[in-house]
């Protein structure tokens, strides 16, 4: 139909309005839903980098549940790599503390393009019967080639031995930059070393392929088609162990062992 | 009864005689992305269903309102809208298989036969018509797809549906996976067979030189 240019633009916000209703409210009745499933997913990724879950298990949230208790969540301060007491783990918003101006500070110029350090990070520490330390989770994230990639490391006892790194939410090209999923992949982690003996952090994704852990173990092979977000893994990862990120915290728990 | 005809010749024909991956080659894209297992087709088909037939309805229904100068935006501003929700309601309902699907469920906005049927068919035809013709269209790609990752999750991993039909070497069986079935030009091999077989059965279908 021919119409005056006044009645394609009434016609054309009128739909405008109407779809937005329509798709917004849709999200807002569906987000309590997706967002459970959501924390289900980083709860069992937290269990697939802690060893107690296989990378492909499918896990109700009783069962995570369960298998969580042999996992101690503790809340620490960045800075101080202590212990904060008082906020309850389950209640602890890692996303938001990250974000909100009150509970973050700004980061300083980094490669991973982290915009805001949280003051407070929720860690994961494994402990076998004894309550010796087995292994460690942490939480790191940055920007890929698209978008922020939200993932796990976990150490092993010694600190610097990498048993896995898993990430749980990205939006990295399929095939390409989304190989960070492939379980191949992610195999390559298990046994490379993330800091050297003087404690040195050396671990980087290379462009093509790295020896094996024993002979080479501070490259892992980069993904084929994806120069970026490998790049982006590599300064993630050099970001939150650095002294901005986890140092004073491992040093903590390195001194601990010592003793 | 001409109208029964009618009705059946809507719904029938685009899952043989005029199939949009087949004949009209449109689709191909998420045709390739979708298909190497089961579930994952299953549910791109049920989400394509779901959305073709709703945007044929609503550009249907408001067909004679719609200005002819802004008709193509206004189509895909309904096609995009009904996009998202299905995207919202996998990722709330079916969070598993929407991960795996990852961004394709997205490119649903981007699917030609969606935007092809509400431009030729529902622009043109009452309501009722063009769910019937969204359904059918959506049946097409649907039986495609699904022909499709039947053979390449029966020859890529031995199973069906994440059931395992061919016992693997790897775990002490016979089968060695087709690791080919498993890449994206596995899709277009299949579909052009797919192709030359269907324009053997049905001659008509091939173009004149």
């Amino acid at each position: 139909m021919h119409a005056s240019a006044a009645y394609n633009l009434a016609f054309a916000a009128a739909m405008c309005v109407v779809c937005a209703i329509f798709v917004s409210s849709s999200a807002e009745l569906l987000k309590e839903l997706q967002e459970s499933n959501e924390t289900l997913e980083r709860q069992r990724n937290v269990l697939v980098a802690a060893g107690l879950a296989l990378s492909d298990e499918r896990l109700s949230q009783e069962e995570v549940d369960t298998r969580f208790k042999s996992i101690r969540q503790i809340i620490i301060d960045l800075k101080t790599g202590e212990e904060v007491s008082g906020i309850e783990p389950d209640l602890f918003d890692q996303r938001l503390a990250a974000t909100s101006v009150s509970t973050s500070s700004v980061a300083p110029d980094n490669n991973a393009r982290v915009a805001r350090v949280p003051n407070q990070v929720l860690v994961y520490e494994l402990l076998d019967a004894d309550g010796v330390l087995e292994r460690v989770i942490l939480p790191v994230s940055g920007m890929g080639l698209w978008s922020t990639l939200y993932g796990f490391i976990a150490f092993d006892s010694d600190l610097a031995t990498i048993k896995s790194l898993t990430f749980y939410e990205h939006k990295e090209t399929p095939g390409l930059g989304g190989e960070v999923d492939n379980p191949r992949w992610k195999a390559l982690w298990s046994g490379r070393k993330a800091f050297d003996i003087d404690n040195q952090l050396r671990i980087e994704v290379i462009k093509g392929r790295a020896g094996s852990p024993d002979t080479d173990p501070y490259r892992v092979d980069g993904l084929a088609g994806a120069t970026m977000t490998s790049r982006g893994v590599t300064n993630m990862l050099h970001f939150w162990l650095s002294e901005h990120g986890f140092h004073s915290y491992l040093e903590r728990l390195r001194s601990r062992g010592d003793k | 009864m001409v109208l029964h005809t009618k009705t059946k010749d809507v719904l029938v024909d685009p899952i043989l005689n005029n199939n949009p991956i087949a004949l009209q080659v449109l689709g191909i894209c998420s045709a390739l992305a979708v298909t190497t297992n089961m579930d994952t087709a299953l549910v791109m088909s049920a989400a394509v269903i779901g959305v073709i037939m709703s945007s044929n309805f609503f550009v249907s229904a408001l067909r004679h309102h719609i200005p002819t100068h802004i008709r193509i935006i206004v189509q895909l501003t309904i096609i995009a809208s009904l996009v998202i929700v299905v995207d919202q309601i996998l990722k709330a309902y079916l969070f598993e298989i929407s991960k795996q699907m990852s961004v394709f469920v997205g490119l649903i906005i981007t699917n030609c036969i969606i935007m092809g049927r509400a431009e030729a068919f529902a622009m043109q035809n009452p309501p009722a018509m063009s769910l019937v013709d969204g359904l059918g269209n959506g049946l097409g790609y649907g039986v495609l797809l699904m022909l499709t990752a039947f053979l390449r999750e029966l020859l890529g991993f031995g199973s069906l549906f994440g059931v395992q039909i061919f016992p693997l070497v790897s775990e002490g069986g016979w089968y060695t996976p087709n690791g080919l079935m498993i890449l994206s030009p596995a899709a277009f091999f299949i579909i052009g067979f797919l192709i030359w077989a269907l324009r053997t059965w049905k001659p008509m279908q091939i173009e004149s030189e």
